[in-house]
């Protein structure tokens, strides 16, 4: 890891939200924008890590890490339900066609 | 009184009153039932266990004292502290002194006797649970009233026998006459009230002044010192104070001006007249005057007004009984009369005999109602005594009863009411307050009454029956649970009368004076005692001889209405005539009082209501009206301002807001996709924002 810098880990995580971030965008699929935002924690929580590691904050960045884990199961097992009861309302799981609560 | 009295605390004298009370919440909310579901005897046992069990309790009240001595004869039961307002602090306490003590065993031995009586009178009666519910509350609150320890819980008690009053003389309110009676004697009463209350305000703000903020007896007697020298408005708070007390009595007890309610009370149930009108309640005004007889005592004027007043009521009311034909008025004007002795008594200071009378007098007047009650039971309700007569054949308990209550009133020698009498006769002339005219006057009257009573007797009993035959076929003697409350009144109305056998007749046989030993430790200090400290046999010879005087007098009554009625030597009619008719009228028209005071009071009221009336219609009401135009003037114009300045703006408000919502609702397409492009805009633009901050630094 040492030869490594902070602005590699920086990148990577960047990048992993970028993807993260136009998969939710672009997706029509509610499984899909799910994946995506996956993705985005996934890449905040490499940060979290990554930059407490360099600022010797000790185990602060993984536990932060941990949560984040945690709540993106919690989120995930929230949003897949939800995407069962769209489906069970709508037959279908695209995002665009559930426009119902329009104003 | 002693000073260092010492009470004995005693929580069960507190059950006597409470026996009845219990009885009638007992009676008030479930007698009805009670009376439907397990009969009339469940309400008359609950009704008369209650005051008889109140009556054996005091009883072992009277044992207790007398067990104690003489100086500490006091029961007292604090059960609550009532009133803490101020200065003033109130107990709900209850005491038992020798005074006191004669009177519970009066209301509840009397008292017992005649709810017995009431089962056999009132049998049948629809209403029976109400009545026992009322007899019950009656007895309840008389026990307070003598046994009360301070002026307010008297009070109480004196307003609460006033309420039964009212409830069991309308007892059949379907009469509208009866109705009109219970008001009548509230109303009355409610006057007498007025002096009461102030007496008991000007007698607390006199004590408090002094630093003695208490109405307790006991507290203020010793103090009594501090009324000496206080005046108000010229006139000693002693004097003014007792004039206002003794006009609660005189309503109370019925004496002139207020006696005009007595008679009229005789619509109620006839056990009612006894116990209310006879025994108990009506003496409530002399018990109250011997309760604060150390106050009464400070004050020579209000002494010297009682006397007269009494007096006169005796001799007024004597008057009226003569030509009375209702037999229960009779009674009624001699029960008036009778009291009037009783304050004649306490007007000379005479503290312990207006206690005997009154003691004796609740028997021989209770045996001489319940007597009538019978009378009437036997006849159908029949209350004219010219349609009565020879009824000695047909109801011999009944007459054997009352020709005993009859010679004990007249004052028999060896009857009760002769002791008695004879005492209030003997302190009349013999006392420091008495005077040979009031002796006098009271010896009148003792032969006025023995010419009406003996004429009632031989009315009723003697002589032949003028009644119809359908009432002469229907006589019959009344059961027994009516005619053993009459033996044992009877045998009362002798034996009462050997607890004050005057000494100069009981000396010499042994026979002490029981009841002035009794009141001794209370009374001693205050009570003018006859003839004392000078010779003795002058005295003796004086008494004799007015004693012997009074019975001849009452005997010369006796003898005249035997004449008139009995053996029909001379003719009512032509008394009468011989008088020019003039007194007679008068008499019958009862001196024209209630139309007295119809006119001056009735329609003096009727009167200041019709002035009161233009007042309020022509000139209060019209401000009203006014005053009401005024608003509705201003409403109209708060009207207008509402519809054209508040409304719009509000509504304003309201359709701006609606726009807004209107504009704004296209925000929320329902699209996720958008509102993450939202999200991801709104993320940039706040990147945007602080790097621009950050720049600035």
């Amino acid at each position: 890891m040492d030869g490594v810098g902070v602005q590699s880990w920086v990148i990577l995580s960047a990048i992993l939200f970028v993807l993260g971030l136009f998969c939710v965008l672009t997706r029509r699929n509610a499984l899909g924008i799910l994946m995506g935002i996956e993705l985005v924690l996934n890449a905040a929580s490499l940060n979290v890590v990554a930059l407490a590691h360099y600022a010797s904050l000790g185990r602060d960045g993984q536990l932060f890490a941990i949560f984040v884990i945690m709540l993106a199961a919690a989120e995930a097992a929230i949003g897949l339900a939800i995407v069962l009861g769209i489906y069970q309302s709508f037959e279908t799981i695209d995002v665009d066609a559930t426009d119902r609560l329009r104003g | 009184m002693n000073p260092h009295l010492v009470a004995t605390p005693a929580a069960w004298v507190a059950l006597v009153p409470l026996l009845p009370l219990s009885g009638a919440i007992v009676l008030g909310l479930g007698g009805a039932w009670l009376q439907h579901r397990v009969g009339p005897r469940a309400v008359s046992a609950i009704a008369c266990g209650t005051v008889a069990a109140a009556f054996l309790l005091a009883l072992r009240a009277l044992a207790t004292l007398i067990g104690l001595p003489p100086d500490d004869r006091l029961l007292v039961a604090t059960l609550w502290p009532w009133l803490e307002v101020g200065g003033l602090a109130v107990d709900v306490a209850l005491g038992v002194d020798p005074l006191s003590a004669v009177m519970i065993l009066v209301v509840t031995g009397v008292g017992g006797l005649i709810h017995g009586y009431a089962i056999g009178y009132m049998h049948g009666e629809r209403g029976l649970w109400r009545f026992f519910a009322f007899l019950n509350l009656f007895t309840f609150a008389m026990l307070i009233l003598v046994m009360a320890e301070n002026l307010l819980l008297l009070f109480l008690g004196w307003e609460g026998v006033g309420f039964c009053s009212w409830a069991l003389i309308g007892f059949w309110y379907r009469e509208p006459a009866n109705a009109v009676a219970g008001n009548k004697a509230f109303i009355v009463n409610r006057i007498g009230d007025l002096g009461f209350v102030l007496g008991l305000v000007l007698l607390f703000w006199t004590f408090a002044d002094a630093g003695v903020p208490t109405l307790a007896f006991r507290l203020m007697e010793p103090r009594a010192d501090v009324l000496q020298g206080a005046q108000l408005w010229g006139m000693p708070v002693a004097t003014l104070a007792t004039v206002l007390l003794f006009l609660g009595a005189t309503g109370k007890s019925a004496q002139i001006p207020l006696y005009v309610w007595l008679p009229d009370a005789m619509a109620g149930p006839t056990p009612v007249s006894a116990l209310i009108h006879a025994a108990t309640m009506v003496t409530a005004g002399v018990y109250m005057i011997a309760r604060l007889h150390w106050l009464f005592a400070l004050a020579p004027f209000t002494l010297h007004l009682i006397a007269a007043v009494g007096l006169a009521t005796a001799f007024l009311a004597a008057t009226l009984a003569l030509v009375e034909t209702d037999i229960k008025k009779v009674l009624a004007y001699s029960t008036v009369s009778q009291l009037g002795y009783m304050m004649l008594a306490m007007g000379v200071g005479a503290w312990g005999a207006g206690i005997f009378h009154l003691v004796t007098h609740a028997f021989f007047k209770a045996g001489l109602f319940l007597a009538a009650g019978s009378v009437m039971h036997a006849l159908g309700g029949e209350q004219d005594m010219r349609r009565m007569g020879g009824l000695w054949a047909a109801l011999p308990h009944t007459a054997v009863t009352c020709l005993v209550a009859t010679l004990a009133i007249v004052g028999t020698p060896c009857f009760a009411g002769f002791f008695s009498k004879d005492a209030i006769l003997w302190a009349a002339f013999s006392s420091r307050y008495g005077h040979p005219l009031l002796w006098a006057g009271g010896t009148v009257v003792a032969g006025l009454t023995a010419f009406y009573m003996v004429r009632q007797f031989v009315l009723v009993f003697l002589g032949t029956s003028r009644s119809d035959a359908d009432a002469r076929q229907h006589l019959h003697e009344s059961p027994a649970v009516m005619t053993v409350p009459l033996w044992i009144l009877a045998v009362g109305a002798v034996v009462a009368g050997y607890l004050g056998v005057p000494p100069v007749l009981g000396e010499s046989l042994g026979v002490p004076h029981v009841l002035e030993g009794w009141f001794a430790p209370l009374f001693g200090g205050h009570a003018a005692p006859a003839g004392a400290g000078e010779s003795h046999g002058a005295h003796a010879e004086l008494e004799l001889g007015l004693m012997i005087a009074s019975v001849t007098v009452a005997a010369g009554g006796a003898l005249l209405a035997w004449l008139m009625y009995g053996a029909r030597r001379i003719a009512p009619e032509r008394v009468s005539d011989a008088l020019a008719g003039l007194p007679y009228r008068v008499l019958r028209h009862r001196y024209w009082v209630d139309e007295v005071y119809a006119a001056v009071f009735v329609r003096g009221t009727v009167s200041l209501a019709r002035v009161l009336t233009w007042v309020d219609t022509q000139v209060i009401d019209r401000l009203v009206d006014g005053a009401a135009t005024v608003v509705r003037g201003a409403a109209v114009l708060g009207r207008s301002i509402d519809d054209w300045l508040v409304d719009p703006a509000v509504n304003a408000v309201a359709d701006a807001t609606w726009a807004v919502g209107r504009a704004a609702r296209h925000v929320q397409t329902g699209a996720v996709t958008s509102y993450l492009y939202g999200v991801l805009l709104g993320m940039l633009g706040g990147v945007l924002l602080w790097w621009s901050w950050a720049a600035a630094r």
